[in-house]
């Protein structure tokens, strides 16, 4: 068991600093013109530690945490493929990290070239036609497109359309984003095969219905067979159809979402394009749109005339739903989005939806042929799939979050655990293109392995991990006796 | 290809343990007229060597310019641990913490910068960061309407001088909620706030007000009077500011008698470069009575079951993935990158550090205004003390003369025509601790120049 890495400010020694990195003192009359009660009175409570401790330090705080970089990380629904360094290394060559993004497009022809390009690249794989960069993560794409949704309505004077159909499997944050964009939220079920309850969808159908947000392939797994009739149906309703694109990597250069019927639909360059999920951001969630949401998109937008490069912006667009984040959202997310799918090219993307699928459904069979349960056994596998542990469950009492705690012990990160909410006790797998199938052998042995063990010895499971930094967390002491932030004193 | 690692040998091996004969097959669910008949948009594959090329020439071709551009974003020295630290592998391709065991590193860096934003806004407590500055002023609007259980009306009183760019994204993000910004107008002679302006909501329903210190204009405003105005009126305070700022400025937290409400703002001067306007990070503190209002990650110290100290994500009963419709956001990230690298600058700078840099920036613009305005044909806009931003008036349009100054290798400011014609030709300039002596005088004597060749209006 290690040691515990002390809060940094536990290292703090008053006059202790990393001075070489401070400017000069200047003088007192520098700041005489300073208003006095304007002025902070003490300093604030940062650590003092020099540059060598302060290395060190988040070093070891790295070093604490599994990555892709480090362990195969098969979490459902967050595609956590290889991030390539050259990626990282060409968006951050010096001229793109000191450029303002306030500087005149003359003074940004090459970036405005890229992130113009990445909108013609991202056009054609969704099969839209309309981009958007801006918004920085998918929950904020989500947000664009369905505020373009309400605003393609009230513009036509149809001011009714309020509701927004999500079926009951959805990422959370789709029915959030509904309430959000001042929408109410009418939630259908999935059928026993996965596909849209299409009778439940006929059902909530009507004047009221702004739009509906589907994943396709859904979070269960598999592929939508109904997306055309469903297309069809909303489409009559007068809605419109939302592609959530989390689940986009399954399906890349071989089916469009813009083919399948929708109108909008977001993008995580954070999973299918390979941008870093960072421990939880940045990310950016680029917006796809058909011809009717054109002029509602987010500004800003990069535009060409002739040769030369430039921003969108209000008198371009002046039905845009606005101004998503202070400037271009992530520019420095994009970049590395754009370097990706150079390095794909045309044919890469198709491999991606390919061998994503491939190795899911090779991961299924073998995990199905070691003797665990697919939660749609007659459905093909997407990129991911859902093994439900229901019966280690109710035979041995160990549950999908034993598996998941057991899981890291031996060097995996775990699955998605419970979520879908109505799959009970399943881990969704996701295992993407970039994994070796060497790799995806040795998750099945340490399944197996953990599955013998809840069988043996089931303690040894329920009370995993064993050998991470730390043992299960007590999240009810975390939400009820908070300690948000480091005090000197004792703690709560 | 596309980074997948398979043989010709596993290939088959896999295709046989599924039991079909071609990848293909797998696809057999999606009806045939779906798939794709075209990607001709997507150009061909180009290799690390070559796309290395492409970027650098596309770099090159952008250059570095002497930059005085402020207006939001700041250019200050990043210490090179920061991101030698921030891109490696552990914390770079790491996701959300949801595991809590497998991320103690990423954990406990958030509550080391939640602990940091709470002590440099004098606050108790901060989630995991927002997107932007922009969009966490757009949430702090939406939490105080939750917050603000007194107030009806969803009314948030906006001065003129907040950013320009956070109206606008206050406006997008928050109008579907029924949300009403109004306007308050800024003193045309010291370019702040007056307390005039507030005279006409005396006695109405108002849920909050929003102060931005220094203002969009680089001035600082009467932060003690506005706070107390409006606590005296149950309406809440929402502080905008800037961290280098708070080095040297009084925190939100200790504003009129009370301190502010909830504390936002843009965190790229923490440690994060330009970079065109992102990824950077916004913050968000504000006091523990509305901790259960606030949106966004929030990071817990708790025990594990060895009763060791240990780190997890917590309060989650306010987010969208246990609420769905009812959660306080949409937002399920926080920027985790950029705070890595605001997280270990804050170490490195210390509180030291950290006023040094503020009392730099603002010594360098006072020099920047004080030689800026002895050329003939420049004056300052407003009167009284900036931060390390300021206001010049200019006798001739301001587009020629950025434009003439560019050509010399110079980023001469922002042109305010476009958010403030009242101002006429104005030009919003900063200067900060990377700017010497020598840079400031390229910058005076280059505008003397470039005047003389735009002709007076």
């Amino acid at each position: 068991m290690s040691v515990r890495e002390p809060v940094i400010f536990e290292y703090s020694r008053a006059g202790r600093g990393a001075h070489d990195q401070w400017p000069a003192q200047v003088p007192a009359a520098a700041l005489d013109d300073l208003p006095a009660e304007l002025l902070r009175k003490r300093l604030p409570t940062l650590p003092e530690v020099g540059e060598l401790e302060t290395v060190r330090h988040f070093t070891r705080l790295s070093q604490l945490n599994f990555s892709i970089d480090t362990h195969f990380y098969p979490l459902g629904s967050c595609t956590m493929k290889y991030n390539p360094k050259a990626c990282n290394q060409y968006a951050m060559l010096p001229e793109f990290l000191a450029r303002h993004p306030l500087a005149p497009e003359s003074q940004g022809q090459g970036l405005l070239a890229c992130l113009y390009e990445l909108q013609e690249m991202l056009k054609a794989v969704s099969g839209m036609d309309g981009v958007a960069l801006s918004p920085m993560a998918g929950a904020q794409g989500e947000f664009a497109g369905v505020a373009m949704i309400r605003a393609y309505h009230r513009a036509r004077g149809d001011l009714a359309r309020n509701e927004i159909i999500v079926p009951e499997a959805a990422h959370g944050t789709n029915p959030a984003t509904a309430t959000m964009c001042g929408c109410v939220v009418r939630e259908i079920p999935v059928d026993a095969e996965g596909d849209v309850d299409l009778e439940a969808l006929e059902a909530v159908l009507g004047p009221q219905t702004a739009g509906i947000m589907l994943t396709n392939p859904s979070t269960l797994g598999v592929f939508e067979r109904h997306i055309a009739e469903v297309a069809r149906m909303v489409h009559d309703a007068g809605g419109l159809l939302y592609y959530d694109g989390a689940n986009l990597n399954a399906i890349l250069g071989m089916v469009r979402p813009g083919d399948m019927g929708f109108d909008v639909i977001h993008m995580n360059l954070h999973k299918t394009f390979s941008t870093p999920h960072g421990g939880g951001g940045p990310g950016a969630g680029a917006v796809g749109v058909g011809t009717r949401l054109l002029p509602f998109l987010p500004i800003p937008i990069v535009g060409k005339e002739g040769e030369r490069y430039r921003w969108l912006t209000e008198s371009d667009l002046p039905q845009s739903i606005g101004r998503l984040s202070a400037f271009m959202g992530n520019a420095g997310v994009l970049l590395r989005a754009y370097i990706y799918m150079r390095m794909l090219g045309r044919e890469g993307m198709r491999q991606v939806g390919e061998y994503a699928t491939l190795n899911a459904n090779y991961l299924l069979k073998r995990l199905q042929d070691a003797g665990f349960d697919a939660a749609y056994p007659r459905r093909r596998a997407s990129h991911e799939f859902i093994v439900t542990l229901k019966r280690q469950a109710r035979e041995l009492n160990v549950t999908a979050m034993d598996f998941a705690k057991r899981l890291l012990d031996y060097g995996f990160h775990a699955p998605t655990t419970y979520f879908p909410l109505l799959v009970p006790e399943c881990l969704l797998i996701e295992p993407t293109e970039t994994e070796t199938r060497d790799t995806l052998d040795a998750f099945v042995a340490a399944m197996v392995q953990i599955q013998k063990e809840a069988q043996e010895e089931p303690a040894r499971v329920t009370s995993a991990p064993h050998t991470m930094p730390v043992r299960r967390l007590d999240d009810v002491r975390a939400a009820r006796q908070l300690d948000l932030t480091w005090k000197p004193t004792a703690r709560p | 290809m596309a980074f997948i690692p398979h043989t010709a040998a596993d290939v088959a091996a896999m295709l046989g343990t599924i039991g079909v004969a071609r990848i293909e097959d797998l696809f057999d669910e999606i009806p045939p007229h779906l798939r794709v008949r075209s990607l001709a948009g997507v150009p061909e594959a180009l290799t690390e060597m070559e796309v290395g090329r492409l970027m650098s020439e596309r770099a090159r071709n952008d250059g570095v310019a002497l930059s005085f551009l402020g207006g939001g974003a700041y250019e200050h020295h990043i210490p090179a641990a920061v991101w030698a630290i921030t891109t490696r592998g552990e914390f770079y391709s790491a996701y959300t913490p949801y595991q809590a065991e497998a991320s103690q590193g990423t954990l406990q860096l958030i509550y080391e910068f939640q602990t940091m934003m709470a002590a440099l806004t004098g606050m108790e407590v901060a989630n995991a960061s927002m997107y932007d500055g922009a969009s966490a002023a757009a949430e702090a609007a939406l939490m105080a309407v939750r917050a603000n259980r007194r107030s009806k009306s969803a009314r948030i009183l906006v001065p003129r001088t907040l950013h320009p760019h956070y109206q606008r994204v206050a406006l997008t993000t928050a109008a579907n909620q029924g949300l009403k910004f109004e306007p308050l107008p800024y003193g045309s002679e010291d370019g702040v706030t007056r307390a005039d302006a507030l005279a006409p909501y005396e006695g109405q329903d108002v849920t909050a007000l929003m102060i931005q210190q220094p203002n969009f204009f680089g001035r600082l405003e009467a932060v003690d009077a506005l706070t107390d105005w409006a606590h005296a009126r149950a309406i809440l305070v929402i502080a905008v500011v800037n961290p280098t700022a708070l080095g040297l400025l009084k925190p939100p937290g200790e504003w009129g008698t009370r301190g502010a409400d909830i504390a936002v703002g843009e965190g790229q001067p923490l440690g994060v470069p330009l970079s065109s306007g992102g990824p950077y990070f916004g913050f968000m503190t504000t006091r523990m009575e509305y901790v259960r209002q606030m949106p966004g990650r929030i990071v817990g110290r708790t025990l594990d079951t060895a009763g060791k100290d240990g780190f997890t994500l917590t309060l989650q009963a306010r987010e969208q993935h246990i609420r769905r419709a009812r959660a306080t956001s949409n937002i399920c990230t926080n920027q985790g990158l950029a705070v890595t690298a605001a997280t270990i600058y804050l170490s490195l700078l210390g509180p030291q550090g950290l006023r040094r840099t503020a009392a730099a920036a603002h010594a360098r613009t006072r020099e920047l205004v004080a030689a800026l305005t002895r050329v003939p044909g420049v004056r300052s806009a407003f009167a009284g003390p900036c931060f390390h931003e300021a206001v010049l008036r200019l006798d001739r349009p301001a587009g020629p003369v950025l434009e003439a100054l560019r050509t010399r290798g110079i980023l001469g400011g922002l042109d305010l025509a476009g958010y403030y014609p009242e101002l006429g030709d104005a030009l919003l300039v900063c200067a900060t601790e990377t700017k010497t002596g020598a840079d400031i005088e390229r910058y005076r004597s280059a505008l003397g120049e470039a005047l003389q060749g735009v002709r007076a209006a």
